[in-house]
């Protein structure tokens, strides 16, 4: 049995009379690939939000690595090592990718930032792209280097809002085998495409309106009736 | 290495010049340069991490005050510079402790406010600061390392020595990783958080920085001109570095010694074609405004000299 890295007990977090995460527990094991799955307006990127302190919860408690981090601002849980990409791409549009890299890669005070950040590069295949200005990539190349500037902090923990939007299928493939190339680090991974869940996650976690339907192994998922009626198949399920 | 020899030869021209310039052209140039240091202090503030700060009169002024009176009490020159450098960070982590606690346009305000508030201060206690009319520093006092700074020569050598040292300064800081998560903070403070660095942190150093030009400015141009005063904290000081910096390119390390040295050619060339040569000024920064935002030096990086720092 795994350690748990990530504790997550009676979460919850209301916008005005809605409440977007209700009593919400979640636990990851080290190491493991765990997908959030749920439909729109389920509250996963509010859950997630909770878990990285981009937003404060009204209840509950976070667990991470044996310490309570409820309280921690955000720039201090990246330094104890969780990392967050933007769902919707959050890059510095302005800088170069180099400059982009540079200033994930920096956080962890390399000798030789030039070599580190070519290296970050060429994990994610813009290493060809290095004096580019960011805002000047592609829509995909520019999911990429989010993607490149979270795996650049060398995170423990790495949570991923739906990093494949919007990414050609040769894309998906090349993120799905860099996911599987992640030795040590836990993935916490919100996904729309379903055959990229099922094909990664070693376990899953369905929200709907706010609150935990399920948990547990993918084909545990795939069999779980009150999943399908929410999610899955919805109504075909059912016939 | 084109960025240092272009700074070298920009040095090296500027000391060229303190040989060659007719005395009337030499006194003002000493000016530019004192004032170009200010301007670099704003810079690193507004131009590098984007927190336009309307106060920076106070942390000029705090600098120019701490060191006269200083000066006037007895103390030589130099430990008062060191005085004035210090009063300007102080008075930069003093008020961005507060002020960061907003942004955007109420960090303006409140920035704007303590520079009000200190102005009216040096007011309101004129029987020790000098008040409205300030005093004149005694010839005597004015020395470093045996120049007497009263001599155009002596003064001119200081102010570029100064500037000297803070313009390489500043090309070593923006082009450092500290000066990267500078830079980050501008374009975008919420990945950058998310990147674990701290904004309260960062942005306040930044200040800091900036007040410790601002204030070493402030303490040489008293020293070097003798003569301080409160009218150096009005309203006035804390828009013309944000003027220099606008002109010359904001986010570039030569663009405030541009801005500064424009700016008082163009003020020094408009008064004798007309009396009222601050309009000529306001329809050059509005032609700026309209045709090049980024400034001049801004605007050359973004057409091509992507190596200009």
């Amino acid at each position: 049995m795994a350690a748990v890295i990530l504790e997550a007990q009676g979460l919850s977090r209301a916008f005005g009379g809605l409440r977007a995460v209700d009593n919400v527990d979640l636990t990851l094991q080290e190491g493991e690939v765990h997908a959030l799955i749920g439909p729109n307006g389920a509250g996963k990127t509010t859950l997630v939000s909770l878990l990285s302190g981009r937003l404060t919860p009204d209840a509950g408690h976070i667990r991470f690595d044996g310490q309570d981090i409820t309280r921690l601002p955000a720039h201090a849980r990246v330094a104890r090592g969780i990392a967050y990409t933007f769902q919707i791409t959050s890059i510095y549009a302005g800088l170069s990718v180099f400059d982009n890299l540079a200033l994930a890669v920096q956080r962890s005070r390399p000798r030789d930032l030039t070599a580190a950040v070519q290296a970050a590069a060429l994990r994610v295949g813009l290493e060809g792209e290095l004096q580019a200005e960011a805002g000047a990539l592609s829509y995909g190349h520019q999911r990429l280097l989010e993607i490149g500037m979270g795996l650049a902090l060398a995170p423990r923990l790495l949570i991923l809002d739906e990093p494949t939007q919007g990414l050609a299928n040769g894309e998906i493939n090349d993120f799905m085998t860099l996911v599987r190339g992640l030795k040590g680090t836990t993935v916490l991974l919100i996904e729309h495409n379903m055959d990229v869940v099922m094909a990664l996650a070693d376990r899953i976690t369905v929200l709907h309106f706010g609150q935990v339907l399920a948990s547990g192994s993918p084909a545990a998922i795939r069999a779980d009736a009150a999943v399908q009626a929410a999610y899955l198949g919805g109504a075909d399920a059912a016939d | 290495m084109k960025a240092l020899v272009l700074h070298l030869a920009v040095l090296a021209a500027l000391a060229a010049m303190g040989f060659l310039l007719p005395p009337y052209h030499h006194g003002m140039m000493a000016r530019v340069l004192v004032m170009a240091v200010f301007a670099i202090g704003y810079n690193i503030a507004f131009g590098y991490t984007g927190l336009l700060s309307l106060g920076h009169a106070l942390h000029f002024c705090a600098g120019m005050m701490a060191c006269g009176i200083a000066m006037r009490e007895g103390v030589a020159a130099g430990p008062a510079l060191l005085l004035g450098l210090a009063a300007g960070g102080v008075t930069a982590l003093a008020t961005g402790l507060l002020a960061l606690r907003t942004a955007g346009v109420s960090f303006m305000i409140v920035t704007l406010m303590f520079a009000q508030a200190f102005h009216l201060a040096l007011l309101y206690y004129g029987g020790f600061t000098g008040g409205d009319e300030g005093f004149p520093l005694p010839g005597a006092a004015r020395r470093l390392f045996g120049l007497d700074l009263t001599q155009a020569g002596p003064r001119y050598a200081v102010a570029l020595v100064l500037f000297g040292l803070v313009l390489l300064a500043q090309w070593g800081l923006v082009s450092s990783r500290f000066g990267r998560s500078l830079i980050a903070m501008r374009e975008n403070e919420e990945r950058s958080r998310m990147l674990g660095y701290n904004p309260f942190t960062t942005k306040l150093a930044a200040l800091v920085i900036s007040g410790l030009c601002a204030g070493i400015a402030g303490a040489a141009y008293g020293v070097l001109f003798g003569y301080v005063g409160a009218s150096f904290g009005t309203t006035q000081y804390s828009i013309l570095p944000m003027l220099y910096v606008l002109l010359g390119g904001a986010g570039t390390t030569l663009g405030p010694l541009l801005g500064a040295g424009l700016m008082a050619w163009l003020i020094d060339a408009a008064s004798g074609l007309t009396d009222s040569p601050l309009a000529v000024i306001g329809v050059t920064l509005i032609g700026l405004v309209v045709f090049a935002p980024r400034g001049i030096l801004g605007t050359l990086r973004q057409r091509g000299l992507k190596w200009l720092p």
